[in-house]
Order: C-alpha cells, then structure tokens, then sequence
C-alpha cells in the first residue's frame, strides 16, 4: 500500500529535518521525503496541514500486565491504546506473572503482540529468576527468542555483587541491561518524596538518596564492567546532574524520566490523592524542572512510564494502594505542553519519544530515512481533548489527569508501513 | 478491538481536604484533621466540650443528645483508652453504640475497607469513629461514606489524631485560659506522632505564641519548619520558658528500627526530670497523651507532680469527644446529592 502524507512538519532529528514537506510510504519502507518517487501512485493520501509527521515513539518501559494480570490490562488492549498515543514500539517490562524470565514467557508475549498487531512488542527479559536478585536469568536464551534487553526494573532488590555480576554476564552477550535506580534499603516502605508532604501527610518519606545511591551504584558498575546500561524512571535533580557528569566522561548509560514527572510534583498528592502514588515518587518543583532541563539538553530520554491498574487497586488508604499512571495515552500531551511554554523544540521532543530510545535499544527505527521501516505518527498539536471514556484505550484508568483537558492529539499512526491508527 | 471492554465507570478524583470536613455551611461534620480548621471551629469544639464537661459529675451521668443515633467504633489497629473514651462519650449522648475490632475480623480475611464500610452502611449506622494504621485512611472513609454518615477521626497512622489534640488544647485552654503569648513545646517522637501533627495545626491556628518541637533528628520529619514549628535538639534549651511540655510516647520498635540507641540514652538528652523542669516557666504545665513509660519519657516525679495534667487529659477527652461527635452528627448533609 502506497501511501502520499501532504505537506506535514516533518520532524525527523536523524535526518535533521524539521520543514514542511511530503513523506512517500511504499511497501512498507519509507519511499521518499520531499519529492515524488517514481512510479509512485498512492493508495491513500492525507492532508497533515498544521500536524506534525515525526517517527514513531519508542517507549524503553511498558507495563502491560499480561500474562498474570489480564484483570488490570492485556497485551491487545494497551497496544491498541499505544498506537492511540503515537506509540509504534513499546518495550514490555518484564514484572509478569510468571516473570518474565523464560523463553516460554516472552514466547507467549511475541504471540499475544503478534495477534493483537497493533504495536510492536519487545520483551524485556528479567535480569534474575523471577526478579528476586538472586539467581541469573537464562540472558542468552532470552535474548535468542526476542528479548530486546534484560531489566530489573520494576523491583530493584538485588545485592551490588548480584547486580555487578549480572551486568558482567549480560555484557558478554552485548545486552543492554535495564534498572529501576531506587536502593530499596533507604527507600523502605517509603512512599512520597521525603519533604513537605511526607511531614504534613504523616507518610513515609522516600528521600533522594534512594535514587542517588542507585545511580552511583549503577555508573560505577557500568563503568567497571563495560556493560551498557539504561536507567529508567529518573525523579531528582541531583540524579540528572550525575548522569549528565557520567555520560560526558564516556561512560555508557542512558537514562529516562516518565513523562508525567515532567508535569507533576509532590504538592500534588494534596490529601492523600492515590492516583499521585507513583514510583519513583513525585518530586520538588525544583526537580521537575531539572528533569525538562535533563530532556532538552539530551541527558534524558522520555519513556511513559505506563503501570495500568484495575479501579479497586487505587481504591483504598494511600499507604495500601498500588502505585503507578496508565500514562501512555497523556505521555505526547505532557510533552507538548513543553513545547508550548518553549522549553523543549519538536526535534528534541521526537529526540526524547524515538530517536534516543531506538539508539539506546539498537533498533533500526526511530528516523525517517528513505529504506527505513515506516513507523510513523502524525499528530495535531494544536487539538484539545478531554480524558474521558470516549477518549481512552487503556484498560487503566488509573491517570491524575482523568476529566482534564489536554492539548495534543494522535490522528494516525503506521506500523510498518500499515495503518494501525485514525481518529 | 472496540473500547467495548471498559466499563462506564471513572477513576476515583480526591476533593479538597478542607471541604471535606465542612458541610455547605461551613460546619464541621467530619472530624479528619486540625489541619485547614478555623478558629472558630476549634473554638467551637472547646465551648461546647464546656458544657459537657458536667455531665460526668452528675448522678445520671447521660444526656438525651443523640438518642436514636448508631455510632461505630470501628479500629482497623487496637487501642483501649481512646476506644474507651469513644464509647463512653456515645454512651454519655445516649447513642447506641457498637465496637467493631477489625484488626481481628473482617481485614484479616481479606475484606477491603470499602466492603467493610459498604456493609456497615447498609445496616443503617449514623458515625463511624475510625482509627487505622495507614496514614489518610478515615480522609480515605470519609470520601466515599454516604452523605448522612459521619467520620470522626480516632487516629490514622502517622497522620492525625485530631480529637486527642483538641482534648490537649481544650485542657490547655482551662489552665491558661487564653492561647495567646504561650509558648508550648512538643518532646519526643514527632516523626511517627500522629498527636504531634494535630497538635501543631491546632495550637497554630488558636495563635499560640511559639510551638517548639525537641527531639533528635532520627525522630525529626524533614522540612518540619514548613509545619510553622521551630525545631530543638537539646531538651533544656527547648524548654526554656516554655508554658507548656507535651511529652510523646516513645515506640519500643524505634529501638530496633536504629532511630535510637537505647532507652537510657534517650532518657538521658529527652527525658523530663524535676531538674530540668525549672527550665521552663513557674507555672508550666506538664502533658502526655498516654501511656506514659515511666523513666523513658519522664520521672515518675514529673508525671505525678504539681505541674502535670495528665490526668484531667483523659477526662477531658470524654467531654472532647462528646462535643465533635454532637456537632458533626448536627451537620450532617442529606442523602440527596
């Protein structure tokens, strides 16, 4: 299927294209930019006038709950709503049930992407047998059935010596490892930001040692063992800070903050709002605006964060709910929300959302040059719309930003070449 | 492929903590906090205590105010004072009463808060007074209770304990008689004290001169100046013309949990002897909200001498609570949305 997009914004950092022009898709693979390849009759034309042609986003860290948790979300449903959202690669985190620490089990995700074909799906293979930081996963074999990366995220309990030692056996294979930077020994049974609202709401307090710890621990093992290393769900300024240090002196790690946290902070927890329970915890004002300084400047990269619940698991006293955002469908609009008060540009917020992932992850996606596979998203920047019913695709209703109004919005997305989203 | 799986229902959207508390007229029918209460609410409270404060002393010690009423001590966490002093205080009002210890039914099978408070509803009760161990959990109650049912907070984690707080206050206030130009300091485990919180909020918002808290920092909340606290770790410089020493309960668990190293030593730097006391002011009055450990918090000397009033806590804390639970059960809303 040919496909003629009209006179969009193309922005495509890879190529440094940001100007308005036409995108040729044919069989599948970008066919040309700009002018009109030969031979070329389209099957379909769009008018992108005033929208925003750009590759597909890449998220390092989805949560998609199956198998095990089909009662909060399933494979088929949060790839629909992640095709909704401009989404065309989304990296499965590998706290399943059973955990993701077999073949049989990203086997079983590949299938289930497969049927629902919508997104791509890239398993991530757990680091240690059920996530336990004990022993180490079969990494050669997860990575022989798909496994785009081994990850320890979302639990972070493992030993420094488990931790250097798996990174050592991940890098032999050349895998990048994924961690969650959060040292579970100070975090404790923490729950918000230690500060103001820890001391008025009476709740536990995580401080930002817990994730300083974590990132020093993880640059001088990435140092050390030459393993490549990505860290996912940034929350401090302080953090920020150390990896822009550590990515400057050479070392290989890259990291990202989820989009929501570039929004919101800890003030917003109010009086004990469970849909503000997230981990890592909302953080300082102060923070917030070191993490957009963090996108801007290349240091970080945006993943969504995405944990989908159930309503019950948000519905009881704070300290007993679950944390986490059904943020895929709100990730473009927090970004453009940025752009709009001119702290980031689109060729840094397609930095953030695709290339740097793809180059994090070693995909061959993430730009729009001619021969490339057509993962494409077009969005209207300037369209309003109100998270309701009608709007979400996600099983997980679980977002802060339920009833309000955002600005930004998906209006098609191609998956190799093929439509797998209009509105 | 459709959207046809989702089910017509919205995440849940937390209101405003200060509106919670107040019906449309501005009068309070839940009791959650001190926090975000006016003065004249908290005044209310202690003028209305006032006149309860007599029903103890009399014959028949019962009024026929909330005759009628169902009231549920419902403790999610065990306690015997404050449970106590609830029961008392409804029984006092002439209301029907019912203790429900769900610390040993209902959550240890599994049952959510919200099934528990569902079919507590259903059988037609007027006020649940809710002690729990999760921090926000009767904020939690009182957001999703129908809107004839009231919530008295009876201690919520580490959070507040709103009604221990007004009884200190209210015991404060009949001492002293005015709040203005006391200085009042708060020893011990503020961290964890959920009596601390409430206090702070209250003796702030009734315009005490200076609220100190005294404790070593393992037991200190972060940022605790932005509480409108100024903040000691030495006991005699705390102390030091104060009107009011509130002591807190020292947890045995912050031993182990590395807080603190050992009794003796906390005894040592934070514990109130007669010696220390002449820090203060002649006439200082010396509080606990109990159980105290003698020789841990204070000398036996202290806790049974002139200037404590510790006692008087606990029986004002009848007529404190006889008042939060008659006010709220006068302004409850009607079932109509």
């Amino acid at each position: 299927m040919n496909i003629h997009i009209k006179q969009g914004y193309v922005v495509d950092p890879a190529n440094d294209i940001t100007s308005v022009t036409d995108v040729f898709i044919a069989d599948g693979h970008i066919a040309s930019i700009d002018s009109l390849p030969d031979d070329f009759r389209a099957d379909k034309t769009i008018d992108a006038t005033n929208k925003i042609v750009c590759p597909g986003f890449i998220d390092v860290n989805t949560s998609l709950r199956e198998p095990g948790l089909e009662h909060k979300a399933t494979i088929a449903s949060e790839s629909k709503a992640a095709v909704s959202a401009g989404f065309t690669t989304l990296c499965c985190s590998p706290n399943t049930i059973p955990v993701l620490d077999s073949t049989a089990v990203a086997q079983l995700i590949i299938d289930k992407a497969a049927n629902a074909n919508f997104a791509k799906i890239l398993p991530l293979g757990a680091l240690t047998v059920g996530l336990k930081g004990e022993a180490l996963s079969e990494m050669y074999a997860l990575k022989g059935t798909g496994c785009i990366a081994v990850s320890q995220a979302p639990s972070t309990n493992i030993s420094p010596r488990t931790l250097r030692l798996a990174m050592q056996y991940a890098s032999s294979f050349d895998l990048l490892v994924i961690l969650k930077p959060e040292d579970a020994g100070i975090k404790g049974d923490g729950l918000v930001h230690e500060g103001v609202m820890s001391s008025r709401l009476g709740l536990t307090g995580i401080p930002v040692s817990a994730e300083t710890v974590a990132i020093a621990q993880a640059i001088a093992l990435a140092e050390e063992t030459e393993c490549r290393v990505h860290l996912t769900g940034i929350s401090t300024s302080k953090g920020v800070a150390m990896l822009a240090r550590a990515q400057y002196e050479g070392v290989l790690i890259s990291a990202d903050t989820y989009a929501y946290q570039l929004q919101l902070t800890a003030l917003d927890v109010g009086t004990f709002d469970a849909n503000y329970h997230v981990s890592p915890p909302l953080r300082t004002a102060e923070s917030r605006d070191a993490l957009r300084a963090g996108v801007a400047s290349g240091v970080l990269q945006v993943s969504s964060g995405h944990n989908p619940h159930d309503l019950d698991s948000k519905l009881a006293p704070f300290t007993s709910t679950e944390s986490g955002v059904s943020s895929l469908e709100t990730t473009l609009s927090s970004m453009i929300n940025l752009v709009k008060s001119e702290l980031l540009d689109w060729h840094q917020m397609v930095v953030a959302l695709a290339a740097g992932p793809a180059k994090t992850l070693g995909l061959e996606e993430g730009h729009l040059s001619v021969g490339a596979v057509a993962d494409v998203t077009i969005f209207d920047p300037d369209a309003t719309w109100i998270v309701n019913n009608e709007q979400w695709h996600s099983s997980g209703l679980n977002t802060p930003f339920w009833g309000e109004t955002m600005t930004g919005q998906v209006t098609h997305t191609f998956v190799n070449g093929r439509l797998v989203f209009e509105r | 492929m459709s959207s046809s799986q989702h089910v017509a229902s919205t995440p849940f959207k937390a209101p405003d903590s200060s509106r919670l508390q107040l019906n449309e007229q501005g009068k309070l029918r839940h009791f959650l906090t001190t926090e975000s209460l006016s003065k004249e609410i908290l005044t209310e409270i202690m003028d209305v205590a006032e006149s309860f404060s007599s029903v103890g002393d009399q014959a028949v010690k019962k009024v026929p105010v909330l005759r009628g009423k169902t009231i549920v001590n419902l403790f999610f966490e065990n306690s015997t004072r404050t449970r106590t002093t609830f029961e008392l205080a409804a029984k006092r009002l002439s209301a029907d009463v019912l203790n429900i210890n769900v610390a040993t039914s209902a959550a240890s099978k599994g049952e959510s808060v919200l099934d528990t408070i569902r079919n507590l509803e259903a059988m037609q009760v007027d006020m649940f007074v809710v002690r729990h161990g999760d921090s926000g959990a009767s904020h939690f109650i009182a957001q999703h209770v129908a809107p004839h049912i009231s919530v008295i907070n009876a201690g919520d984690g580490r959070h507040a304990h709103p009604t221990q707080a007004m009884l200190d206050m209210f015991t404060i206030r009949r001492v002293k008689k005015e709040f203005d130009g006391l200085k009042v300091a708060i020893v011990g485990d503020i961290l964890n004290s959920r009596v601390a919180r409430s206090q702070i909020h209250a003796l702030n918002t009734l315009g005490v001169e200076e609220v100190r808290v005294i404790a070593p920092k393992t037991l200190l909340p972060l940022d605790t100046n932005t509480l409108g606290v100024h903040v000691y770790d030495n006991l005699l410089e705390g102390i030091t013309d104060v009107d009011v020493v509130i002591m807190l309960r020292l947890q045995k668990e912050r031993m182990s949990g590395a807080l603190l190293p050992s009794e003796h030593e906390y005894f040592e730097c934070f514990g109130l002897t007669q010696k220390k006391l002449k820090q203060a002011k002649p006439d200082v009055m010396v509080m606990h909200p109990g159980p105290i450990n003698r020789g841990v918090e204070m000398d036996a000397d202290v806790a049974d001498g002139t200037h404590s009033v510790i006692l008087q806590q606990v029986t004002n804390g009848i007529a404190v609570r006889m008042a939060v639970m008659t006010m709220a059960m006068n302004h409850q809303v009607s079932d109509q949305p």
